[in-house]
């Protein structure tokens, strides 16, 4: 170009149209993230926790007052049902880390497929994340819960499948998706300098992968996949849809053992609170790998 | 169109394929009926969601500090709790207030379940719209908007005319994706029992005892639905992108 340079012509695209503020950036930057990871990014603060305490406390103020006088107190109740639901929550946590294992292991297999040199690998394993993407986890879940055998014969050896396992294959599906694409967008996000200049020192493909480009990628795919396992925590609780006695189906349970009026809300928003004392210090954390590592980049 | 139809149920036959959908007409509506569902679900909340989108952003600009602080409770809800809770709290919490006690003593709901999802997924999508284009008219510069009054243009037609276009352009990569989650999302109004497409499925596999089939029919649906959603919407990103602007 010989145009004379302006000082707003800095720009990436060289283009020398009126530059658009920082919140265009700031939104463009974000939107592809979330085109990569396929989520969006989870933003919990402490106030949300004291929100949903407030809420808690005002809902079991409201059942104690409908109960009238003699009924059992409200915390005492929940307290009683307290060691049950956490036994649940449990589940859901044991759910959400085997179906985070199987999805990240599957997918980083998908997403090395994806980067492939191979034509027929890459487009069969685009084919797979993208399907994966964009079926809504719900319908994998169904198609797990009712696909899989409930039990598999192996040498004689009868081996029941419980359905917690089958659901948990079907949550590991979609992880497996977004992983995939994870590990595709981030090995993409590596400057070609760093493939050239490796290159130029008589590196192989594989070593290039391993020692240059995978060790630079795990910083950028370390906050995504964070966001990943706790919206895929939150997402546990779909399995109470194809009956996984995990913690909503006991609180739903529980409800109906109590049969009392305005229990629903104290003991919804007790194990939203469960949730929320899981989620906050991921999230957290993610934020801050999030924002140490941008500064680094 | 009938050897078409007659064609599955020689495969059925043949094969054990059993695709009751092609060759059983009460099976065929009741599969018809549940896609349209899902489509008029994801299209109105599509737009009233873009709507409240407007709105919110527009009020996040308020000058009234309550204002700004209940549509910033409103993100923040919406924002950050799983959306089947948000449906249940809708249909179960709000729903079961707003019942009427008919001539039989049975409550009757005055707010279909149907309405119910379409409100609470609107809700849910709406929240990110709200950020969306709040960032998106943000990153407006004021010198435009300042050319624009020099030009002789009104408040409104600046904002009309000048603002939201732009604002719009630059949201559109965002307003996509959440466009996107939001048609996945509608699979959970089968929760409150909204015959949408998943909901039919199970009603026919059920009845019709192909469950394989009937999955594997569910998963290519969702796939070309979502699939040609993401396609459209992409072609029209890269149509009508800022140029010089991202990558």
């Amino acid at each position: 170009m010989s145009r004379p340079l302006r000082w707003n012509q800095a720009l990436p695209g060289g283009t020398d149209l009126p530059v658009l503020l920082p919140a265009a950036a700031r939104l463009a930057r974000s939107a592809q993230s979330e085109r990569t990871s396929g989520q969006f990014m989870l933003r919990l603060r402490a106030e949300h926790g004291v929100a949903l305490f407030v809420l808690f406390l005002i809902a079991c103020g409201a059942a104690q007052a409908q109960g009238g006088a003699g009924s059992p107190s409200i915390l005492e109740t929940i307290w009683k049902w307290t060691p049950l639901l956490l036994r649940g929550f449990l589940f859901n946590l044991a759910i959400s880390v085997t179906a985070m294992l199987i999805g990240t292991l599957a997918g980083l297999f998908l997403g090395f497929a994806q980067i492939s040199l191979l034509y027929p690998v890459r487009k069969g394993a685009w084919l797979t994340t993208h399907f994966f993407r964009n079926a809504p986890w719900l319908v994998l879940l169904f198609y797990c819960m009712f696909l899989l055998p409930f039990q598999v014969t192996v040498f004689g050896v009868t081996i029941p499948i419980p359905d917690w396992v089958k659901a948990t294959f079907g949550l590991a599906l979609p992880v497996m998706a977004n992983v995939s694409e994870i590990l595709r967008g981030a090995v993409q996000s590596i400057p070609t300098a760093q493939w050239e200049s490796s290159a130029s020192l008589a590196f192989t493909r594989r070593q290039t992968m391993w020692r240059i480009i995978l060790p630079q990628c795990i910083k950028r795919m370390l906050p995504p996949w964070m966001n990943l396992y706790a919206i895929l925590t939150m997402a546990t609780v779909l399995t109470s849809i194809v009956g996984v006695a995990e913690v909503m189906t006991l609180t739903g349970r529980v409800l109906s053992a109590e049969n009392r009026q305005g229990l629903l809300l104290p003991f919804y928003s007790y194990v939203l609170l469960l949730f929320f004392l899981y989620c906050y210090p991921i999230a957290r954390w993610t934020v801050r790998l999030e924002a140490k590592y941008a500064v680094e980049r | 169109m009938e050897s078409f139809w007659e064609w599955f149920k020689a495969l059925n036959d043949a094969t054990g394929i059993n695709l009751t959908i092609f060759y059983d007409s009460f099976d065929r509506r009741r599969f018809i009926s549940g896609l349209l569902m899902t489509i008029r679900l994801a299209a109105i909340s599509i737009v009233a969601s873009v709507l409240i989108g407007v709105v919110g952003a527009w009020l996040q600009g308020s000058r009234l500090h309550l204002t700004r602080k209940l549509v910033y409770w409103y993100i923040q809800f919406f924002r950050n709790t799983p959306p089947l809770v948000q449906i249940y709290f809708f249909y179960f919490g709000i729903g079961s207030l707003l019942s009427v006690t008919a001539a039989s003593g049975a409550p009757v709901p005055i707010v279909s379940n149907v309405t119910w999802a379409v409100v609470s997924l609107s809700f849910f999508a709406g929240a990110f719209n709200v950020e969306i284009f709040r960032s998106g008219i943000e990153a407006v510069p004021g010198t435009t908007i300042e050319a624009a009054e020099s030009l002789g243009f009104t408040r409104l037609r600046t904002y009309l005319l000048i603002v939201l276009p732009l604002a719009f352009r630059i949201s559109l990569p965002a307003l996509n994706n959440n466009l996107v989650n939001l048609v996945k999302t509608t699979t959970l109004a089968y929760a409150i029992a909204v015959p949408e497409l998943l909901y039919v499925s199970s009603q026919i596999w059920s009845d019709s005892l192909n469950v394989p089939e009937m999955m594997n029919v569910l998963l290519v649906m969702y796939f070309v639905l979502v699939g040609s959603l993401v396609w459209v919407m992409h072609r029209w990103e890269r149509a009508i992108k800022v140029p010089g602007f991202g990558a």
